[in-house]
């Protein structure tokens, strides 16, 4: 192992630039680290965000030599090439400045997508007891744990493409409600994301499920959505 | 794509593929068998089953490679929405416009 990594960092907005700094090897190094050694050592303006560092709070995404990944569970090792390491804001998203990536738009298209829960009962309801086996609730489990990171958003063409996409992450959170049978918005959820630049209008390159960082598949949850909502569509239920 | 473009772009692809199949093996016939251009009039001329097959033919074409070319549009070029629309529309009527001419030419005693 070098002794050194050589790091460039993106520095700026939308128009910026790669700035390089060497920064010390060590074993068991995440790239969030690295940026972090960074910030403490060499640029006390470098600007990023974090919080939880064990791949919980979804915050720390960045493009690592042209991909994204959650910074604080990738190891140096495992991806920096020749002892050097290219560190960007997450792509289709703007630059807020330096690695900090703009979400606004993400969790725009959060709400867009009804990704909300909408209840059906009150507090003096008494709890809805729901069976884990139940083919809804499993499709519902499988597609839960998402971190709300961005890596898919940024890693998708269709986002790339169409700015009114609505994305994976979205349309993925929204498969989730469609399958809770605790959800009472699910008239409405249908409508959302079969609108234009919906869930329809996925390409199925399934970069989603390639580059999660937490092994979902959105892919299979829009697929999903398109099955659900072409069902209501012929029935007559969904009016475009 | 909302909803409804997704069912008739499904739904004409769905209708298609059969009728690729048999248009393909039709010119393979045609070509193997070295039918000249009188002996396919001759079969074609009056066929209501011929007129039938690649009138559906061409409706589902138009209305497929409209929407296909409608979301090329949108993810590959700036225009607005509406002039996209606008023109997905237009190029699915040309379409259809010169396929039903076509055969008509090979169908009409």
């Amino acid at each position: 192992m070098a002794d050194t990594l050589q790091v460039s960092l993106w520095r700026g907005g939308s128009d910026g630039r790669y700035v390089d700094y060497a920064v010390p090897a060590r074993e068991s190094q995440t790239v969030l680290d690295v940026v972090t050694y960074v910030q403490r050592h060499l640029d006390a303006t470098l600007s990023y965000r974090f919080a939880c560092r064990v791949g919980m709070c979804g915050s720390c995404a960045m493009q690592v030599n042209g991909r994204a990944r959650w910074t604080c569970r990738t190891h140096v090792s495992k991806v920096a090439e020749g002892g050097k390491l290219t560190v960007a804001p997450l792509e289709n998203m703007p630059v807020i400045k330096d690695l900090a990536a703009d979400m606004r738009e993400f969790f725009g298209k959060w709400q867009r997508a009804k990704g909300r829960f909408a209840p059906s009962k009150t507090r003096n309801d008494p709890v809805e007891p729901i069976d884990p086996a139940t083919p809804q609730r499993r499709a519902a489990d499988a597609a839960i744990e998402c971190i709300n990171c961005g890596v898919c958003y940024a890693s998708c063409d269709t986002v790339k493409w169409d700015k009114d996409y609505l994305g994976p992450a979205q349309l993925n959170r929204a498969w989730t409600l469609v399958n809770d049978v605790r959800d009472a918005g699910n008239r409405e959820r249908l409508v959302a994301v079969s609108e234009g630049s919906g869930c329809h209008s996925c390409h199925s390159h399934q970069s989603c499920q390639e580059f999660c960082p937490v092994g979902l598949n959105p892919t299979r949850s829009i697929a999903g959505l398109k099955r659900k909502s072409l069902a209501a569509y012929l029935k007559g239920e969904l009016k475009p | 794509m909302n909803v409804a473009l997704y069912a008739w772009q499904r739904a004409t692809a769905a209708l298609m593929a059969p009728l690729v199949l048999v248009h393909l093996v039709v010119i393979f016939y045609a070509m193997g068998a070295g039918l000249s251009a009188a002996q396919m009039l001759a079969r074609t001329r009056g066929s209501i089953a011929w007129g039938l097959f690649y009138g559906v033919f061409v409706a589902a074409v138009s209305v497929h490679a409209a929407i296909g070319v409608r979301t090329i549009l949108i993810e590959w070029t700036p225009l607005p929405r509406r002039a996209i629309d606008g023109f997905a529309i237009l190029f699915g009527l040309v379409l259809a416009v010169l396929g039903l001419r076509a055969v008509a030419a090979v169908v009409l005693p």
